[in-house]
């Protein structure tokens, strides 16, 4: 218990910089997915602009999502935000806490997403191919169009291999334009997030410390109660399903000794443990008697308190060791 | 007790190691960053200045600001800059020390940043392809203004079919290298000059004043860490007290509404057997439902006041 203990406190402790490496992990991820992403521009005129910005959107919108399905949080926070209010009222400073914190760090796979996106260039040079001012950075002297054919022609831009407007506009210049009209961008967005994420992060001790704090202790509060529920629960069904089986295996070997008219076996004072472990059921037939019945008629989920063990020798299932008197004055609070 | 108190002392003695590993690893990534970068410069008149300082001077300041936003102290001092005076002082020297070597570690990776992109030249040569003077360089001698300038910018693009074998373009590019590299060796130089003034010469002026900021800021952080686990504790064990508290509550509850066996061999005041109560299937679905329907209310001071 004691062990346990410690790693939770250490856990809780480093909450933050666990949370950290987990956006660490999802960022170089989303870097990952990228790079193994087979970018394939279409290369004709209405399709390029959809492929493109779709490229660019979607996946960060899906990692989002992501972001809030991987996180546990998430149920513990709707489990908050549904119950009924029961006799403890409910803070919704202390939902948005929750909510906020969930949404930065789901925040973080799609602007990486997106960030590379833009300095790599492919995407906005695949969706914008089509729009190049080809009148100051084309050719002078080159046969007139109509729209539909410079159109056409424009659109293969991303494909070197089959792009045959040279005369129009050399590619090499219109890739070179459109990638740095797109890591300018790419630079921007990240400027723009990171002054962003500075901005929230420092404005939060200039006006909110105070609420901020009680937000984040009752947010902690609300994790540690449903963890420390879940395991009193867990305990208290061993404890259940531990009685359950004796009390059926007592009842067995009664049943058994009943009909064979003879009363059952008393284990002798002096015989030990392992005697009393057979719970009164020392034959083949009873056992087998004992197998079957488990698997045709299992017990009801109702103990009888008489056959509840005392004082047999076997540990009391306790859920908790007992809690040492010496915490008396010191922890408690209203709300 | 004992684990308790070796895990702080490694946070007090390791804060400033955490910090400068971060510091490190951010002028890591920070390299690695411009070796993945793809830089392509637009070889375009209006375009190639704005683009090559741009790529200069961008990205380090996104460094700076990420290197104070993973910098745990920068929220402390914050915090102790706003907090309200109450009871305690405010030493603005402290706050001052703490700036100061927030600023100092945020600003490693912008610098490593700059340093590399004027070594490596390739930003500079692209600013200022357009401004060097064409008369030095036979190939761009005897050309028109207008079109001198569209042969220059294109400078940095050696696989332009105008630019691939022009000498001159290898003259301009090395020329503008020499340059960048002579600017980024001499900030190099004079970063280390002055890092190495500073630390030699700070024990003249004020060790002791320098001597309790330190030990004043070192204080701050590690007291807002220790309350941040004693609030950790103690909402585990208020969680504690709460769901015992809840539990016998409902024992009450279904010894108050059960006359079906009357108990005998009833247990000794204290003991904390929950499964005495709570014996039946219908028991167990009342307690989870209980549980989520009417969660107990936060006030354990009457369980408290038991023991």
């Amino acid at each position: 218990m004691d062990k346990f203990r410690m790693i939770f406190q250490f856990l809780q402790s480093n909450q933050e910089s666990f949370m950290n490496g987990i956006c660490g992990i999802m960022a170089l991820a989303s870097v990952q997915m990228y790079s193994a992403f087979d970018f394939n521009c279409p290369c004709l005129p209405r399709y390029n602009l959809a492929y493109g910005l779709g490229i660019l959107l979607v996946p960060p919108f899906i990692l989002f999502l992501l972001g809030f399905v991987l996180n546990n949080n998430v149920s513990v926070l709707v489990e908050e935000w549904r119950r009924p209010r029961g006799q403890r009222g409910k803070d919704p400073a202390v939902l948005r806490y929750m909510f906020c914190s969930m949404a930065q760090r789901a925040m973080i796979a799609p602007v990486v997403w997106v960030s590379v996106t833009l300095l790599d260039g492919k995407c906005i040079t695949c969706a914008f191919c089509t729009s190049v001012p080809f009148e100051t950075l084309g050719n002078a002297s080159h046969p007139s169009l109509s729209q539909r054919e410079m159109k056409k022609v424009l659109a293969r831009i991303p494909c070197k291999d089959i792009y045959d407007g040279q005369e129009l506009i050399a590619n090499e210049v219109a890739i070179r334009y459109l990638r740095c009209i797109s890591q300018a961008l790419g630079w921007c967005f990240v400027l723009l997030m990171t002054m962003l994420a500075f901005l929230v992060r420092s404005l939060r001790p200039c006006f909110t410390q105070a609420a901020f704090l009680k937000s984040r202790y009752w947010s902690h509060y609300i994790d540690i109660e449903r963890k420390l529920f879940d395991e009193t629960c867990a305990e208290h069904a061993r404890s259940f399903a531990k009685v359950c089986i004796q009390q059926f295996f007592e009842g067995m070997s009664t049943d058994v000794a009943a009909a064979c008219c003879h009363p059952p076996r008393k284990a002798p004072a002096d015989a030990g443990e392992p005697t009393e472990k057979l719970l009164g059921i020392t034959d083949q037939g009873t056992m087998n008697t004992a197998l079957k019945s488990w698997h045709r008629c299992k017990p009801p989920l109702h103990l009888h308190s008489p056959a509840l063990p005392s004082g047999n020798g076997e540990e009391q299932p306790y859920v908790h060791p007992p809690v040492p008197r010496k915490e008396i004055a010191a922890y408690y609070s209203r709300v | 007790m004992d684990r308790f108190r070796m895990i702080f002392q490694y946070f007090q003695s390791n804060s400033e190691s955490v910090m400068n590993g971060i510091c490190g690893l951010l002028a890591l990534a920070s390299v690695k960053m411009y070796t993945c970068f793809d830089f392509s410069c637009p070889c375009l008149p209006q375009y190639n200045m704005a683009y090559g300082l741009g790529i200069m001077l961008v990205p380090p300041i996104a460094l700076f600001l990420c290197g104070l936003i993973l910098n745990r102290q920068s929220l402390v001092m914050l915090e102790e800059w706003r907090r309200p005076q109450g009871r305690r002082e405010k030493d603005l020297a402290v706050i001052r020390y703490m700036c100061s070597s927030i600023m100092q570690r945020a600003m490693v990776a912008p610098v490593v940043w700059i340093i590399v992109t004027l070594l490596d030249g390739k930003c500079l040569i692209c600013a200022f392809s357009c401004s060097v003077d064409p008369e030095k360089f036979v190939g761009f001698a005897n050309t028109s203004p207008v079109q001198v300038q569209q042969l220059l910018a294109k400078v940095p693009c050696k696989d332009d079919e105008l630019m691939r074998n022009n000498t001159s373009r290898k003259a301009v590019s090395r020329y503008l290298r020499c340059w960048s590299q002579a600017l980024g060796w001499s900030i190099l130089l004079i970063l280390i000059v002055a890092a190495f003034l500073t630390h030699w010469l700070r024990p003249c002026f004020n060790q002791a004043t320098l001597l309790q900021a330190r030990h004043w800021s070192n204080y701050i952080d590690i007291e807002q860490k220790i309350f941040e686990e004693t609030c950790c504790e103690h909402s585990r064990l208020f969680a504690h007290k709460c769901i015992l508290h809840f539990f016998e509550s409902m024992q009450r509850e279904i010894k108050l509404h059960s006359f079906s066996f009357p108990r005998e061999g009833e247990r000794a005041e204290g003991q904390e057997d929950l499964l005495q109560g709570i014996t039946d299937q219908d028991q167990v679905n009342k307690l989870l439902e209980t549980w989520y329907y009417d969660k107990p209310p936060l006030d354990i001071s009457q369980e408290i006041q038991k023991l």
